[in-house]
């Protein structure tokens, strides 16, 4: 019985909350500013850490001396490399199903040499923050500044210096996809287009920055780590392999977090050192990053290069695809999930919306002295989505088929699922023709051309662009396990019975504001049969909850919500039985309606849950000998039919170039999305919204800029441009709805989709209003200079 | 480091206490009094989420130290519970989601209740431009540009 799977889906269920739009109960306690984010955690005897860092982007560490700093009053500890070595196992970021990927082993301080500037050399705990920062400035470090690779391609070279010397060059990973005959697909062509396209580093500026605060207590060998993450399963795991715990001793407490989007899924050295001090010193140890240290130690992303090449027939028909991609990672891959999955990504992505029979693609990820790199929201996705949707556009201009028919050629048939691509990508069930309906019907695509003309004989220049995309989420034990990462694939879910009727339930899936713990409580009490106002969601503590992955990649209501629903199915039959022996009645003839054991036909109340839960609890005596109520009941769920659950959609944009000045004004944007079953669209519309603003960030503003010694010139929000409220569109959404039926609930994620398409959508967009002067711009963020460079305003 | 000793008021109530000169305000009102309802994300200036009342008006608190404040009048988040706008504009977040993760959230509330005390009928394009000092990196804007704009036209719950 516990195995079966029970069909609940919103349309067989008498009371549902799937699908509607509900408030987020915890969003109450934020506004109130009443949360609890790591920094609000007190500890007794807490210490302070704060680091020296690497001033330069490569250097040798020839001395250190840190006598002064260690006679500050208040200062506990100075520690560096070697005083760490006995305490923390040392990483090295690869995966092994990723053929050839290779990165140098990486510790909690530099060891002997430093690789980036911002790296921490040295740290000191004190009893304040402000001392700890005083005895900073008392530590003398010699430094042999070394010649720093900086640019990608330079770095590559075969005669360039390797900056790890034992790999003999700079490359980390190299993958080549090769599908159909590419040669012969370009040689068929009636037009080539080949274009060159250049994303800029950026990060993800979480508004709270990174934050830990690990206690050691020396007497039972508990690590305590309050952590602002995604995945606490995964850092409890990762704590007790490198610090010589059993995986029981690790607690790890994510409660508020204060904004994410990958950046606080990999483990960084900072974390790594401020639980190494926890426990050499045996106490409370608090680390929060100050936003320049956000700048330099955030995993940063996105800065790739990209030649890609598209072969169009006559009638616009795409027969062949290449790209050849290169990006530059920084000195080490990251740990555990490694720096070689975005490349990994827009290669798979790439043309990923399209019949596509001829592709093929190169990507190079090079090693350089600049932050490392990692994932940040929607891996790859904008990169593979502005190449493919940018070469199509320039095919589409200079065959004179309009965006919307040319892509509408292309797409993989709505009726054509289940599909494989040349490349093996397997996909469930898409709805990119529908997508695109409705998206040209949402825009009024045909009054915005009216209205482009108009304007252009008035002198305004607008320019309309749409991106069709698709998206990763829910992904299986593929994508990271299988390589060796404790990185779970796997989510699990235990609903329990509370004396008064409510349900407990406890899940591994975590809350950074998406609203998961939402969606949570609505699967829960629509397949329980209860209100929402009786179910509580207790995440984010590996204490708590049944093991799983967190919340990543888009998976909390594919995996996570599939746990839930079926934690709570069997919970509701482990209650029919026991309400069928105490109703003497048959529970196939009951169900749980509204908080009551009803009829099942008639819905007559038979007796409320509350006083049900309370026989359960306190009056067994009430019931036969033989039965012991089952108050709990536990799902763990893990998608296996596919490697992940593709979603899709398709963006618009609308912008207004100012030809003088190079500025761009966002006047619209609107998305159409395909997550499958839709539980909260109030929760997705502003996940997708926040997206598209994260996306249209990098498009626009957002860029680490470095010289040529490998100094990074912005790193404060003074210098590094974000969206704010006053610049950005209003953004309309629709859905198309293609439920999964891999799982009973038939959701799909839909926290990435929003950033993939945003970017092509946009450039496509300037482009198009650049397009009658001859201008165009494949270089992002596409700054009002850049603007002016493609006009050949400014040299 | 020598200490000063300051008194001031903070959500009505009466706080002395001895600091160091260089401690920020908003610093001090975290660590010193608890109050961790205001948050810091840049300490310098930008991204608004240290937004508190300082004699009345918006400000900056990691631009101001606690020194500053002697004699002043600090009113954070939890000083607003029976503050009929901003308890308007907390029903309006809540319903319209108008906030992901919240670390924005204390400081945005408190900048769209200056916004409406200023100008109780703001346009859209008004809104957005007052609300320019406070990054959120969540939502996308505009479910707090739409929070508050249902709450400048439902007059009553802006009296």
């Amino acid at each position: 019985m516990s195995n079966e799977r029970t069909p609940v889906t919103s349309l067989d269920l008498p009371v549902s909350y799937i699908g509607r739009s509900v408030a987020r109960p915890n969003a109450a306690r934020l506004l109130a500013g009443r949360g609890t984010y790591v920094d609000d955690v007190k500890a007794s005897r807490v210490l302070h850490v704060a680091f020296l860092r690497n001033p330069h982007a490569f250097a040798r560490i020839v001395s250190i001396d840190a006598s002064r700093a260690s006679g500050i009053d208040g200062v506990v500890s100075v520690v560096t490399a070697a005083d760490l070595k006995d305490v923390c196992k040392p990483w090295v970021g690869v995966l092994s199903h990723f053929a050839g990927l290779r990165s140098e082993t990486q510790g909690p301080l530099a060891d002997g040499v430093s690789y980036w500037q911002g790296e921490s050399v040295v740290a000191v705990a004190a009893t304040s923050r402000a001392i700890a920062e005083d005895a900073l400035g008392e530590i003398e470090v010699a430094f042999e500044e070394l010649e720093p690779s900086v640019d990608m391609d330079a770095a590559l070279q075969s005669d360039a210096a390797p900056i790890h010397a034992a790999f003999g060059s700079n490359l980390c990973f190299e993958r080549r996809v090769n599908a159909g005959s590419v040669d012969e697909g370009f040689a068929q062509a009636a037009i080539v287009v080949e274009k060159d396209f250049s994303f800029a580093r950026h990060t993800g500026v979480t508004l709270e920055p990174r934050s830990i605060l690990a206690e050691f207590n020396p007497a039972d060998r508990m690590l305590t780590i309050h952590h602002s993450s995604q995945a606490p399963q995964m850092m409890a795991r990762i704590a007790a392999m490198h610090f010589g715990l059993a995986e029981h001793q690790v607690r790890v407490i994510c409660k508020d977090v204060g904004g994410s989007f990958g950046v606080k899924i990999h483990i960084y050295p900072d974390e790594m050192t401020a639980i190494a001090l926890a426990i050499k010193l045996g106490r409370a140890v608090k680390f929060v990053a100050d936003r320049l240290e956000s700048f330099v130690t955030d995993i940063h992303a996105r800065e790739h290069r990209v030649r890609g090449r598209i072969g169009l027939s006559k009638t616009g028909e795409i027969v062949a695809l290449e790209i050849d991609d290169r990006t530059g990672i920084g000195p080490y891959s990251m740990y555990p999930r490694t720096s070689a999955v975005e490349a990994n990504q827009v290669l798979n992505i790439t043309g990923g919306p399209y019949r596509i029979a001829n592709y093929r693609g190169r990507a190079r990820v090079a090693f350089q002295n600049k932050v490392p790199t990692s994932q940040y929201r929607a891996v790859g996705h904008p990169i593979a989505c502005a190449v493919t949707e940018g070469l199509i556009d320039a095919a589409g201009r200079a065959l004179g088929i309009d965006p919307f028919d040319l892509r509408l050629r292309n797409v993989i048939r709505d009726d054509a699922y289940p599909a494989v691509n040349a490349i093996g990508l397997k996909f469930e069930g898409l709805s990119h023709e529908l997508c695109l309906a409705k998206l040209k019907k949402l825009m009024d695509y045909d009054g915005l051309r009216r209205l482009q003309a108009e304007s252009r004989a008035r002198g305004a220049h607008l320019g309309i662009g749409i991106g069709v995309f698709i998206e990763i989420t829910s992904p299986g034990p593929e994508f990271y396990g299988v390589g060796g990462a404790p990185i779970s694939a796997q989510d699990g879910c235990s609903v329990r019975l509370d004396p008064g009727g409510n349900a407990v339930c406890h899940i591994g899936t975590t809350e950074q504001g998406q609203g998961t713990d939402t969606i949570m409580a609505q699967i829960v009490a629509s397949a329980l049969g209860v209100t929402m106002d009786r179910v509580l969601i207790v995440s984010g503590d590996t204490q708590a909850s049944p093991y799983g992955g967190g919340t990543w990649a888009s998976r909390g209501a594919g995996i996570g919500g599939e746990a839930a629903l079926q934690a709570a199915v069997k919970l509701k039959n482990h209650i029919l039985k026991l309400a069928g022996i105490f109703l003497q009645a048959d529970p196939a003839a009951l169900d749980i309606v509204e908080n009551a054991i009803v009829d099942r036909d008639t819905r007559n109340e038979r007796i409320a849950m509350s006083e049900l839960a309370r026989i359960a609890h306190f009056r067994q005596d009430e019931l036969p000998k033989d039965v012991s109520p089952e108050l709990v009941a536990t799902h763990n769920y893990t998608p296996r039919q596919y490697p992940f659950a593709f979603t899709n959609g398709a963006q618009g944009s609308l912008v207004e170039v100012d030809m003088a000045t190079g500025f761009v004004k966002l006047l619209k944007h609107w998305v159409v999305d395909d997550c499958g079953t839709p539980i909260n669209p109030l929760l997705i519309e502003e996940q997708i919204r926040g997206g598209v603003v994260q996306g249209l960030g990098g498009a626009l503003y957002e860029e680490c800029l470095y010289d040529e010694r490998g100094q990074l010139l912005n790193g404060s929000l003074a210098g590094y441009l974000l969206p704010m409220a006053g610049e950005m569109p209003d953004i309309s959404i629709a859905h198309a709805v293609t439920p999964t039926k891999e799982g009973a609930l038939g959701a799909k994620g839909a926290g990435e989709a929003g950033v993939a398409a945003a970017p092509a959508a946009v450039m496509n967009a300037i482009n198009d209003a650049l397009a009658p002067f001859g201008a165009e711009i494949t270089t992002l963020p596409m700054t009002p200079e850049r603007i002016l460079r493609s006009l050949g305003k400014i040299n | 480091m020598s200490q000063v000793q300051i008194s001031l008021k903070v959500n009505g109530e009466k706080v002395s206490a001895l600091v160091e000169p260089r401690l920020s305000l908003v610093d001090f009102l975290r660590q010193n009094l608890d109050l961790t309802g205001t948050h810091v994300g840049c300490e310098h200036g930008v991204c608004g989420a240290c937004t508190i009342l300082f004699n009345g008006e918006i400000v900056r608190g990691c631009c101001l130290l606690a020194v500053q404040a002697e004699g002043g009048e600090v009113v954070t988040i939890e000083g607003m519970a029976d503050d009929a706008r901003t308890r308007a504009l907390q029903t309006a977040f809540h319903e319209r989601n108008a906030l992901q993760c919240g670390f924005c959230s204390p400081a945005m509330l408190l900048t769209a209740r200056e916004l409406l005390h200023e100008n109780p009928q703001p346009s859209r394009d008004e809104i957005r431009d007052f609300l320019s000092g406070n990054y959120c990196r969540c939502t996308g804007y505009q479910a707090i540009v739409d929070a508050v704009e249902t709450v400048s036209k439902n007059v009553d719950a802006t009296a």
